[in-house]
């Protein structure tokens, strides 16, 4: 018996659907197993983590808190992926949009207009944007490799993070802890529902939502992205520039991530510390993928991703599992998704042996998958 | 005559909803060449491929000398005896001839033996092939000589040939008939895969003729006619393209290139030397020649796919147009149909609206809504080609990739000439696609030019080149012969120009690196 994966002549609209559901059926499974190699009842394992956090008000809450930051990174990315360009690095774009929003805050303490937030909200997009214009530039003038180059800059704009926060950027009246100053109240993103922790950072992510879809199926910079990614030759025949998209691509991924960033420094952390976020820029990915790239479909990635965040904090203190659990999810995850994809545009076959009755003479053949490929 | 080599029978096969093959029988005897014929997706392929263990039958039985066998991959196909030479080589340029066919055979032998072993079978049976030699420097007819020594050196009683000659000069397709004949003569069968119907019914014994998955018939093609072999093939009489008297001397010339010479861009391409042509108003140029010799190339340094050239080396009624890009070449009238049609034409995974808004959107203000592009103006395009040309797409606006062939090749030609330019430049206009499909295109192309268009028609088949060009030029290793009317030159003659000049630039030995 032999298993051949053979193209499918269309793409099957069914599998678009259904690859990212038995992902997430596969990697339940996986998580039972993982919670059995541990000792722990799966059954309960799984309740806790994909479960009980939908059975309370302030988790579902905390949900919406973390959805909008991976959601928001998600969407910019999805428009690097879609045009085939490598944007790894989400999440130091996140860090500097923290980083240039909070010059206002951290300068300006006393100013307080409504001016304030659009301003630093701006300066949060603008700061993404520029970051991330670095690796894109480093691609298309010199060829260097935009996965490295985004991802090192991770780790440049973590330390530059960690000496602004020790040096120009430090709360003087923080008895030396590295952190800024507590944002003034104009610079905070204004809470969404009262008594609740959302912020309209939600709103902003849910109105990019549409933004993203118009831009990919109506304009011509958006039918361009997809042209570049599924068919440069045809993209540069069609007189479109992939230089040009890998830029534009990588600014406003680094826009959306910036954003995201300013918006979680002024919103649920409302002033700057070392660590920043638990690695949304890179789970964005995940989401970006689980999403299939799609706008909507991203939505829904993002909150499960949310979710799995939540279960893991749930683990900890329930199953006394790390947290690390969640990255592990998210992993396995991301893995079945990619796998699953494949579905979409190939099938698999599952072929028999030969019947003996059949084949004398070619009975002793090895068996080699086909070459018509 | 003898009993069969190989029966198939009752041979079924099918892709989803597409069905490719459906109760096939084919028999083949030791010692006769057998044509296959039929129009593109007739299902030949896959038959061939069925036979080469390449894919698995979904019904039927295949008999080898009277014991049945299950063909469950081309290597089973070559144990029992069956070779194939593809139409597109296997080849790596970089390695030589003995150590691509080492890499095939796969055994322990030792490269001086297998020189040895070349050298005897290309001596034997005619096929020159020097085995240290780069493939890269070799050109296409002696490439398919290596693939054809490459199969004989496993003594296959079968050889499938898969559209030997679409690549050959009249020259080279004498030498390889002879070849088939001495194969022949020896007692192994050949099976000819073809839709060339003069060179079957002088070379072949017998033909089976496929149509739409199905053998509509078994012949002998020494007794049958051209005609009466095409409409078997086609189940109707093929309609001729009409093409009007061309334009005189007076015509005003549209596209002018002047001593174009451009250095390959790529491994392994070809350096255009000092290329010259002028296309009137109203007619069609060929540019016939083997393939790989510059016409992609060529293609490439029309199109502005290749960044700016010298000014003055290409001009579009009189304007200069050798420092622009594809866009701006478009908006001064000129248009542009590649070989490759998914992937560089169209883009497979996108509706055939989509593909036109792809060369269009700088071209027709229509198509576009300030950053917007006009959906319904696009799908309106989209349909006027579709029913211009008789492109048969399943369902409304369909993605590109879901249409045959032919019909992509429909799609994309008519999408240009909807645009009425000025200047169409169109390269291998009907490769690959069926009889029918190739009528339209030509026909469409020799309408365009008699509305006063310049046509700039690049083609390695010479039947096509005498067809619908009023004027004439052979491209061999990247330089360009005057034109010439068409109709004061003959097959060979051109044949000779394709080869001549091969032969006379040929490179020296190349070391082996």
């Amino acid at each position: 018996m032999r298993i051949e994966i053979l193209k499918r002549p269309q793409n099957s609209p069914l599998m678009a659907v259904a690859a990212p559901l038995l992902a997430i059926g596969l990697t339940l499974i996986t998580g039972a197993v993982i919670f059995v190699a541990l000792g722990k009842d799966p059954l309960y394992g799984l309740y806790v983590f994909y479960v009980e956090p939908l059975t309370a008000l302030w988790t579902i809450e905390e949900l919406a808190v973390k959805a909008v930051p991976l959601i928001l990174i998600a969407l910019g990315l999805s428009l690097c992926y879609r045009a085939n360009a490598w944007n790894i690095g989400a999440e130091g774009q996140f860090t500097l949009g923290a980083i240039t929003g909070a010059i206002i805050p951290v300068y300006f303490p006393e100013w307080n207009s409504w001016m304030v937030l659009p301003l630093m909200l701006v300066m949060g997009a603008a700061g993404g944007l520029f970051w991330a214009s670095i690796p894109a530039f480093l691609r298309v003038r010199f060829g260097a490799s935009e996965i490295l180059t985004s991802l090192m800059l991770v780790y440049v704009a973590q330390h530059f993070l960690d000496w602004l926060l020790r040096g120009p950027f430090r709360n003087p009246n923080g008895f030396n802890y590295g952190e800024t100053r507590i944002f003034q109240e104009a610079a905070r993103v204004p809470i969404l529902i009262a008594d609740t922790r959302v912020r309209i950072g939600l709103v902003i992510a849910l109105v990019a939502v549409p933004l993203i879809w118009f831009l990919l199926r109506r304009t011509l910079a958006g039918f361009a992205v997809d042209v570049v990614g599924q068919a440069p030759r045809a993209a540069r025949f069609g007189g479109f520039s992939r230089n040009k998209v890998i830029v534009g691509t990588f600014m406003a991924s680094g826009a959306f991530a910036g954003l995201a960033g300013i918006l979680e420094a002024a919103g649920p952390l409302g002033q700057l510390k070392p660590v920043l976020s638990p690695g949304y820029g890179f789970t964005a990915i995940i989401v970006a993928f689980v999403g299939r790239l799609n706008p909507v479909a991203i939505v829904f990635a993002g909150i499960l991703i949310a979710l799995s965040y939540l279960g893991g904090e749930a683990a900890q203190i329930s199953l006394r599992l790390s947290e690390k659990m969640a990255r592990v999810f998210q992993g396995v995850l991301l893995f079945y998704v990619l796998a699953c994809n494949t579905l979409v545009h190939n099938r698999i076959r599952i072929v028999r042996s030969p019947r003996p009755a059949s084949a004398p003479a070619a009975g002793s053949a090895v068996e080699v998958g086909n070459g018509n490929r | 005559m003898s009993e069969a080599l190989l029966s198939a029978q009752g041979i079924g096969k099918r892709f989803g909803s597409v069905v490719a093959n459906e109760a096939v029988d084919l028999t083949l005897r030791a010692g006769e060449i057998h044509a296959l014929l039929g129009e593109n997706g007739a299902g030949k392929s896959t038959l061939v491929k069925i036979l080469y263990g390449a894919l698995l039958p979904d019904t039927g039985t295949i008999s080898w000398e009277g014991q049945p066998v299950r063909l469950t991959s081309p290597a089973a196909a070559r144990r029992l005896g069956i070779g194939m030479v593809f139409q597109h080589f296997s080849l790596f340029e970089a390695l030589t001839v003995g150590e691509n066919i080492a890499l095939s055979l796969g055994g322990g032998e030792r490269m001086k033996a297998l020189g040895k072993r070349i050298a005897a079978l290309s001596g034997q049976y005619g096929l020159p092939v020097d085995p240290d030699k780069v493939i890269a420097d070799l050109s296409v007819g002696e490439r398919q000589r290596v693939e054809v020594v490459r199969c004989l050196l496993q003594d296959p009683k079968l050889i499938i040939l898969d559209e030997p000659t679409s690549v050959l000069t009249p020259q080279e397709a004498e030498e390889l008939f002879g070849v088939l004949g001495r194969l022949a003569g020896e007692g192994r069968a050949i099976l000819y895969i073809s839709h060339r119907l003069e060179e079957v019914r002088r070379i072949a014994q017998r033909a089976t003729v496929m149509r739409r998955g199905r053998v509509v018939g078994t012949c002998d093609p020494r007794t049958e006619t051209t005609r009466t072999l095409a409409r078997m093939m086609i189940g109707s009489d093929l309609t001729s393209v009409v093409a009007p008297v061309p334009p005189g001397e007076s015509a005003p010339v549209r596209l002018a290139v002047r001593g174009l010479s451009l250095a390959r861009g790529i491994p392994f391409g070809v350096d255009l030397e000092d290329i010259s042509v002028e296309v009137r108003a109203g007619e069609v140029v060929g540019i016939a020649g083997v393939a790989g010799n510059g016409q992609n190339e060529l293609f490439q340094a029309l199109a502005g796919e290749r960044g700016s050239m010298p000014p003055g080396t290409v001009e579009v009624d009189g304007k200069d147009a050798a420092g622009l890009g594809i866009t701006e070449r478009r908006r001064l009238g000129l248009a542009f149909v590649p070989e490759e049609r998914l992937g560089h034409g169209v883009v497979p995974d996108m509706r055939l609206s989509q593909n036109v808004v792809l060369t269009r959107h700088r071209t027709d203000p229509e198509l576009r809504r300030g950053v917007t592009i006009n959906v319904d103006e696009a799908r309106a395009v989209a349909a006027r080609v579709v029913y211009r040309f008789g492109v048969r797409a399943g369902e409304d606006d369909p993605v590109a990739g879901a249409l045959s062939g032919g019909n992509v090749q429909k799609f994309q030609v008519g999408r240009e000439i909807d645009r009425r330019p000025a200047v169409l430049v169109i390269n291998q206009p009907t490769w690959g696609i069926d009889a029918g499909a190739a009528v339209v295109v030509r026909q469409a192309i020799v309408d365009l030019a008699r509305t006063g268009s310049a046509v700039l028609m690049i083609s390695q088949d010479l039947d096509e080149i005498f067809e619908i060009s009023d004027r004439v030029g052979v491209m061999a290793d990247g330089r360009l012969t005057p034109l010439q009317p068409t109709a004061e030159l003959t097959p060979e003659a051109i044949g000779l120009m394709m080869a001549g000049m091969n032969a006379a630039e040929s490179p020296a030995p190349a070391d082996a690196h």
